[in-house]
């Protein structure tokens, strides 16, 4: 009923040129037999009153339509005769606007990557055959699927290589589910390389060398249960036997340090490090990956919120046997980050910096041997946090992928 | 947790700067004033043993108000964090300094929104602010900052070192009618704990007028699942 309501309100407000701005819906409580047919009697026409729900008995609410200039009087007649309402519209111009800017997205699939739209958040169909179309537009991209998450969902890492038997680069985005940001940046990225190699000089060099590895859903189960059920979802989908709460952090998830401080033993809270190292598919997956290529040289896990780079460790104040070189590196890449908007970075080692977490992801790496390892926390720093507005989407992506190319250049610069 | 000077990027100086917004937000907060911290200048912590026992950060400080007037101001605060015998928490206490911080005074867009609101059956409902992709509408980004500030009672009283609190979103929020000359508005927020990743939910009562500010009636803590034993500093 609603969605017809919108419809024709569309085509009149297009074609009709009408507007409905300042227009109120309002859901109305009769208390009484005697309240109903008060609302019955409301000259309908004269007001221009479209009741979405009529007044039938005072079990049922009465949502009315009421046009900008009519609104004073119906209000002062509800407010006279003691009749309770809300407001459950509050402009519906602006509903509207929603509601077309929503169809236009949803109206075009897009055919090709050039189509797609970079400026709003993405479920993971479209994620998906995001992944599939760049593959099947761009020679140097392949898809490898590393492996299965709880709920048998692929885990697709993007492969972009001009040779064989290259050293390797690794990006991976959305491994907590709720940091949409992070997806929606990965997504950019993969677009950036295609567009980039053979025009930017720079990023050219970098893939004429190395392959860059590229996983954008790391996290795909817990990302789905973000788009259909919790939006602040942050871990995977596997059941805890003995619990009724479900998932385990992935970044504490780790061979590193494993079951140390900063990490918890409940499987109820979000820093959950699940019964032994390894255990969720999503790690093992590319635990699996990285040894089995034997050849990674930077490692970039990224996250959201509160704009950080950080490096190991993170399970023990120990600095790391590179640190020199990763604090320098780090204060290199965000000064090429903050060249763009401005935005502030804070880095250094994630036990000093953000907090202890034992059993993360570039512990392990580093460990393993990659001495790149780096972890991003993108924007912003608490004001929107999980629920950054998808206008930033593109110019956190933007500055966020100078920072990755200073430290993929530097990393071919220096090779070990 | 570390004495003496302070990194000003590092957790231990951001958590008690945070701490000193929330105190900040609960004296100077209001639909269309809202403080987030730029960035620390410089930190120290020390322990105190006269007195109040416990760590007392020393902090020179910028914050942004991204309410409406987006002007950036400096702060120096003292931020304690009492050490106690029991496992119960104490809140911090907080004594803070800001230049150029006008008293509560009242802009012409805070009249006019409360002017709007309060008029008779006036009947505000929302859920979800921002929503899912991060959108707000125009009208009830006063709104949104409102319960930013109300929340900001909650977080402060909530705050120790090993807390770092922001609001994540709003579940929902209802107008409620009032016979007071206030605003007067219950609210479901998610609040959100960098340290333990954790999101809590609160509902709260809360009402604002324009002359006397944003003060918080009730609280409620809504545990996440049956065996939710509380927010993370009861632990």
């Amino acid at each position: 009923m609603k969605g017809l309501l919108v419809l024709t309100a569309l085509f009149v407000a297009v074609f009709g040129k009408v507007t409905f701005e300042g227009d109120q819906v309002l859901r109305i409580t009769a208390k009484d037999a005697e309240q109903i047919s008060l609302l019955k009697e409301l000259p309908e026409q004269t007001l221009g009153l479209d009741f979405w729900m009529e007044p039938v008995h005072e079990s049922l609410p009465v949502d009315v339509h009421v046009p900008f200039h009519s609104l004073q009087a119906v209000r002062a007649f509800l407010a006279y005769n003691q009749i309770q309402y809300n407001i459950m519209i509050e402009n519906v111009q602006d509903l509207l606007d929603d509601e077309e800017r929503e169809m236009v997205k949803s109206r075009a699939f897009p055919r090709s990557t050039d189509d797609f739209v970079y400026t709003t958040y993405h479920d993971l169909n479209s994620i998906y055959s995001f992944i599939d179309m760049l593959v099947a537009e761009n020679s140097m991209v392949s898809k490898i699927v590393i492996g299965q998450s709880y709920e048998s969902r692929p885990l697709n890492v993007l492969k972009f290589s001009t040779g064989a038997n290259r050293p390797g680069l690794w990006i991976d985005t959305g491994i907590h589910s709720r940091e949409w940001v992070t997806q929606a940046s990965g997504i950019w990225f993969a677009k950036k390389i295609v567009t980039d190699y053979g025009r930017d000089p720079a990023l050219t060099d970098i893939l004429n060398k190395y392959d860059i590895f590229l996983e954008i859903v790391t996290n795909p189960d817990g990302y789905a249960y973000t788009h259909s059920r919790d939006r602040m979802w942050r871990k995977t989908r596997k059941p805890n036997p003995g619990s009724s709460c479900v998932g385990v952090d992935p970044n504490r998830n780790w061979d590193a340090g494993f079951g140390g401080g900063g990490s918890s033993s409940n499987p109820c809270t979000e820093t959950y490090r699940g019964p032994s190292a390894h255990s969720e598919p999503e790690v093992k997956a590319i635990v699996d990956f990285v040894k089995s290529h034997g050849n990674l040289k930077a490692f970039v896990s990224i996250h959201s919120y509160s704009q950080m780079l950080l490096y190991p460790y993170g399970y023990k104040s120990t600095p790391a046997k590179d640190q020199a070189e990763l604090h320098a590196l780090a204060s290199k890449a965000i000064s090429e980050l903050q060249s763009l908007y401005n935005t502030s970075y804070r880095y250094g080692s994630i036990i000093t910096t953000i907090y202890q977490a034992s059993g993360g992801t570039i512990d392990w790496t580093y460990d393993q041997g990659i001495k790149y390892s780096y972890t991003f926390e993108l924007r912003d720093t608490g004001r929107y946090g999980f629920i950054l507005p998808a206008n930033q989407i593109i110019p956190t992506a933007e500055e966020t992928w100078l920072a990755l190319m200073a430290i993929m250049e530097h990393t071919k610069n220096n090779p070990y | 947790m570390a004495t003496g000077d302070l990194v000003p990027t590092h957790f231990p100086a951001r958590r008690a700067a945070q701490v000193a917004l929330h105190h900040l937000n609960t004296h100077h907060g209001s639909p269309f004033r809202v403080f987030g911290l730029q960035r620390v200048h410089t930190a120290t912590a020390e322990d105190q043993v006269v007195g109040t026992a416990g760590r007392k950060y020393s902090l020179d400080f910028s914050v942004t108000d991204y309410g409406s007037s987006g002007s950036v101001l400096r702060c120096s605060a003292e931020v304690l964090f009492p050490r106690t015998e029991t496992h119960t928490h104490t809140p911090p206490e907080v004594h803070l300094r800001c230049e150029d911080l006008t008293h509560i005074s009242s802009s012409p867009e805070e009249l006019a929104f409360y002017q709007k609101h309060t008029a008779p059956h006036s009947a505000i409902s929302a859920h979800d602010l921002p929503d899912s992709q991060g959108n707000i509408s125009q009208d009830m980004q006063p709104f949104w900052h409102l319960a930013r500030v109300a929340a900001s009672f909650i977080m402060l009283r909530e705050s120790s070192e090993n807390t770092e609190y922001n609001m994540a979103q709003v579940a929902n929020l209802t107008q409620q009618e009032t016979s007071e000359k206030q605003l007067m508005l219950k609210y479901h927020v998610l609040l959100h704990d960098i340290v333990s990743q954790e999101i809590i939910h609160w509902k709260l009562l809360c009402s604002w007028s324009p002359e006397g500010g944003v003060s918080v009636r009730e609280t409620e803590w809504l545990p996440k699942c049956p065996h939710d034993t509380g927010p993370p500093t009861a632990h």
